[in-house]
């Protein structure tokens, strides 16, 4: 799935790596525990959090995800979009809660990790 | 790589960790990446020492006062040292359970503290050794071959 159409899904802004817009995913992962984020051994996917600070951040740069997106209507601050720039990341923000936001992930096509 | 010159070039970065500046976790974590990516190492093994050290970070950030990382890389592998002064552990293998957790609240609120920190530390390393004094702090090494 691009990154355009999962925006489009979710209605989402896009605040971070406008650039990214056509690069494909094939996993989604939803979790607001980063410490489950960090055990996972796939890379290729779009991180789906209400966890919105600069360790989300972080830990998507040090699990080499390269899309992010915060539900529930969450902003992410300048701090968190300057070090997702600087690690070329694409960042969404969806008015969704986390259900429903995976849920319709889920049924255009987006496959889950396990 | 190793000829009868012996070893081809050390590289030592050194680091300093405060305890509860969440802020400024990770840092280490990704000046490493950004030189094991120049030195052209292979991306499964990058993901797997900076995710070992940034758990390392984290458990300073959340359980110490402060502490240190050293970093030394050579031609065949990455040996890592991370230090700090703070509470201990006074049962490392109690603590290398996955689930066991003595993470504060807020640690908890910013995504982590959920028990998983040091097992997956060694899932991602190929050497792991903890050592530890209740009242003075802990020291954990970690060592990764380049394949």
């Amino acid at each position: 799935m691009k990154l355009k159409e999962i925006a489009a899904v979710l209605n989402a802004n896009i605040s971070c790596g406008a650039d990214k817009l056509d690069e494909e995913v094939e996993m989604g992962y939803s979790s607001d525990l980063m410490s489950d984020v960090l055990t996972l051994d796939t890379d290729n996917l779009v991180l789906l959090t209400g966890m919105v600070n600069l360790q989300a951040i972080r830990t998507a740069e040090m699990a080499d995800i390269r899309a992010i997106v915060f539900v529930r209507n969450k902003k992410a601050n300048q701090p968190m979009l300057d070090l997702a720039k600087e690690n070329g990341m694409c960042i969404l923000e969806s008015p969704y809660s986390l259900f429903k936001s995976s849920g319709l992930l889920f049924q255009a096509g987006l496959k889950p990790i396990y | 790589m190793e000829g009868v010159w012996g070893r081809l070039f050390i590289l030592k970065l050194i680091f300093s960790i405060q305890g509860g500046d969440f802020t400024h976790a990770g840092h280490p974590s990704s000046e490493v990446k950004k030189v094991l990516k120049q030195l052209d190492i292979d991306g499964k093994t990058i993901k797997n020492i900076v995710i070992a050290l940034y758990e390392a970070e984290v458990n300073v950030v959340a359980h110490a006062w402060r502490g240190t990382v050293d970093v030394e890389i050579d031609e065949s592998k990455i040996t890592i040292l991370v230090s700090d002064e703070g509470p201990g552990i006074p049962d490392i293998e109690q603590a290398m359970q996955a689930g066991f957790s003595t993470a504060s609240k807020q640690v908890r609120e910013m995504g982590f503290g959920a028990g998983m920190g040091l097992p997956n530390m060694k899932k991602n390393t190929d050497e792991l050794y903890i050592e530890s004094e209740v009242g003075k702090g802990t020291t954990v090494k970690m060592v990764n071959n380049f394949s």
